[in-house]
């Protein structure tokens, strides 16, 4: 009789055990991945949304939060835009970050490749202080870089144009982008170079055909590096250029939109909308690629 | 084809010397197998026939020309690599054409050549396929036709089969046999099994710390090792390697076992090889106790004691016993191989 008894009791503790344990990990998985995921989307996204809720909004719901849900438009409006749009030089700072950042990320890319190309593959006598030369170049600190920059710049008749940006962003670009590629050079099996000599492939050749194709990844995530660094530089904008029309969104916005000690909010939020607009873009072309080049290598 | 000569070859890496002064002479068509120990330097040899490394010291002729100075694409060769080195962003067609479209051949030459060795190979199917979409013999395949587009003078082969399973490695090392008698091109083969070699090769070359310590046909050194080297490198199961002494009515091994030797015999310290295979099962032959029976099916390998004296015999016989029983066995004495205290055979 305890027998009949006993048995059902057991299975039906056997059979709640992985609802048990279902439950469980359901739980942990909430507490342990969504919640903390949920922290950081929010706390990352919480700044775009301000900055988008604030562009959009008419002068009389930005500064009145006591009659106006300061997370929420009632009714929104384009005149921050416009203003930016029509009644301000941005499309024009618009113009000169984008020319500065193509330009400055191109110069940098092609000399960061032979650069990563020469110090991981010829392995020239003393290659590796080369590699570790460059790599202290990047760690002086741009604050400090910039006195004698300026220098340079204005001697060379460079001071206040798109060329003082260009020529002098690489400073910092070319270093990060050759370290970074001289790792991703190192995930290329030399076989395939040594291949390509027996084949009859000249060091160019190789470098064109068999490596850089094969590096696509580590170019695309060097490419989107320089150009966001490039894009949102400060400092040497700040130091090198000086009249308004060759200013840089993040310069401009800052120095052009702030008349005295009137902040226009909505054009500044505008603005910065806008202007983070291309990167956001450009990174969403290219997403794969960089999340390739930062976790794996070539696969044969 | 062409003969390729290697001529007191010497490399080092800094002061690390990897070649002790090498020679090597393989004949036109002939296929010859480096064989050694991982470290033993057959494939920097390669490599340095290759034109991938530079030559330390001595000369390296293909075709009567020195080669010494002359750049990899120049030497007229063709290699496969251990892992294959295809060009993963290329297609099968475009990794067997690139070396053609680099010498800028005509597209139709092009086209003919993959064709030709691609009906050789089997691989006529998968031309538009790339690397990643391929078996490991396939790829294999697809590494040997990128040597023979080119119609080299020589084949270099390093490691071809060693990332293949057992089977396909068996598969394998016969079509690439096969290839090359077919094709009849002068080929050199790295390999450190021993059995590749012994399958395959015209001429090996066993390779140890840097030098050659023999070199001739498979069966010549099967049968007549120049050293306790080789006779403990070439055959499997090896070569039972006993160290001890020639005296008055046999050959006393270390370990207390005493076993007959051959007529004529010189007295004094030696090593007693013999292979297992050479052991025969004898109502007369040597007590020895049974330490593990391992049947193979085609043959039957046991690990066998002569007093402390350990020992393997292959038998053809199915061997029934347990570990302890006693089997007796007696070696072949015109298969005995003598070695004196040095290594070199007496």
């Amino acid at each position: 009789m305890s027998d009949v008894a006993a048995s059902p009791g057991n299975t039906n503790a056997a059979s709640a055990a992985p609802e048990q344990m279902a439950w469980d990990s359901r739980t942990r998985r909430v507490v342990m991945l969504y919640v903390p995921l949920a922290c950081f989307v929010i706390i990352l996204l919480f700044p775009f949304y301000w900055m988008t809720v604030t562009a959009f909004k008419p002068n009389a719901e930005l500064y009145n939060f006591a009659e106006h849900n300061p997370l929420w438009i009632t009714s929104p409006t384009l005149d921050h835009v416009y203003h930016l749009l029509f009644r301000t030089s941005y499309p024009h700072w618009l113009w000169t970050t984008m020319l500065v950042a193509v330009a400055a990320t191109f110069i940098s890319l092609l000399a960061s490749t032979l650069a990563a190309y020469a110090i991981q593959r010829l392995r020239f006598r003393g290659s590796q202080y080369v590699g570790l030369a460059i790599y202290l170049a990047y760690l002086v600190p741009p604050s400090i870089l910039f006195i004698p920059l300026a220098t340079m710049v204005v001697q060379l008749g460079l001071f206040d144009t798109p060329f003082a940006l260009i020529l002098t962003y690489p400073t910092f670009l070319i270093p990060f982008c050759t370290w970074l590629l001289i790792g991703y050079f190192k995930s290329i099996p030399y076989e395939l170079e040594e291949c390509a000599l027996i084949d009859g492939a000249t060091r160019l050749q190789i470098l064109r055909q068999i490596t850089l194709p094969l590096a696509v990844p580590g170019l695309i995530s060097a490419g989107i590096f320089s150009f966001t660094l490039s894009w949102n530089e400060f400092i040497y904008a700040l130091a090198f250029i000086q009249s308004s029309e060759n200013k840089t969104v993040p310069v401009a916005i800052l120095t052009e939109l702030v008349t005295g000690d009137v902040y226009q909010w909505g054009a500044l939020m505008a603005g910065s909308l806008l202007g983070s607009l291309p990167v956001a873009i450009f990174y969403s072309f290219f997403v794969d690629y960089y999340v390739s080049s930062l976790t794996g290598a070539v696969k044969e | 084809m062409a003969t390729v000569s290697v001529r007191q070859v010497r490399k080092s890496f800094g002061s690390t010397k990897i070649l002790h002064g090498v020679d090597v002479e393989i004949a036109d068509g002939e296929f010859v197998v480096l064989v050694g120990p991982s470290g033993c330097g057959k494939s920097t040899l390669l490599r340095m026939i290759a034109g991938l490394e530079n030559i330390t010291g001595g000369e390296i002729a293909i075709g009567g020309r020195v080669v010494n100075a002359v750049p990899p694409k120049d030497r007229d060769i063709a290699m496969v690599f251990q892992n294959y080195a295809l060009y993963p962003h290329m297609t099968v067609r475009e990794n067997m054409a690139f070396s053609m479209k680099l010498a800028k051949a005509p597209a139709d030459v092009m086209e003919q050549e993959v064709q030709r060795a691609a009906k050789i190979l089997g691989l006529e199917a998968l031309l538009d396929r790339y690397p990643r979409q391929l078996s490991g013999g396939q790829r294999q395949r697809v590494a040997m036709g990128r040597a023979i587009v080119r119609h080299p003078q020589v084949f270099l082969f390093d490691e071809p089969l060693s990332n293949l399973d057992a089977k396909l490695r068996v598969q394998m090392r016969s079509e690439i046999r096969e290839l090359q008698q077919r094709l009849a091109t002068t080929t050199i083969y790295v390999t450190h099994d021993q059995i590749e070699a012994m399958t395959m090769a015209d001429q090996i070359v066993v390779m140890n710390g840097g030098r050659i310590e023999q070199s001739g046909a498979p069966l010549a050194l099967y049968d007549r090792p120049a050293n306790t080297f080789v006779a403990g490198f070439i055959g499997s199961p090896a070569m039972n390697l006993l160290r001890g002494e020639v005296a008055d009515g046999g050959f006393r091994a270390e370990g207390g076992a005493i076993l007959p030797l051959p007529p004529g015999a010189h007295r004094g310290a030696a090593t007693y090889g013999i292979r297992p295979e050479h052991l025969v099962l004898a109502d007369d032959g040597i007590p020895a106790a049974i330490v593990i029976v391992e049947p193979t099916g085609s043959e039957t390998q046991v690990s066998l004691r002569i007093g402390e004296t350990p020992l393997i015999g292959a038998f053809r016989e199915r061997v029934a016993g347990r570990p302890g029983d006693t089997l007796r066995i007696k070696p072949d004495l015109s298969l005995v191989h003598l070695f004196g205290p040095d290594g070199a055979r007496l």
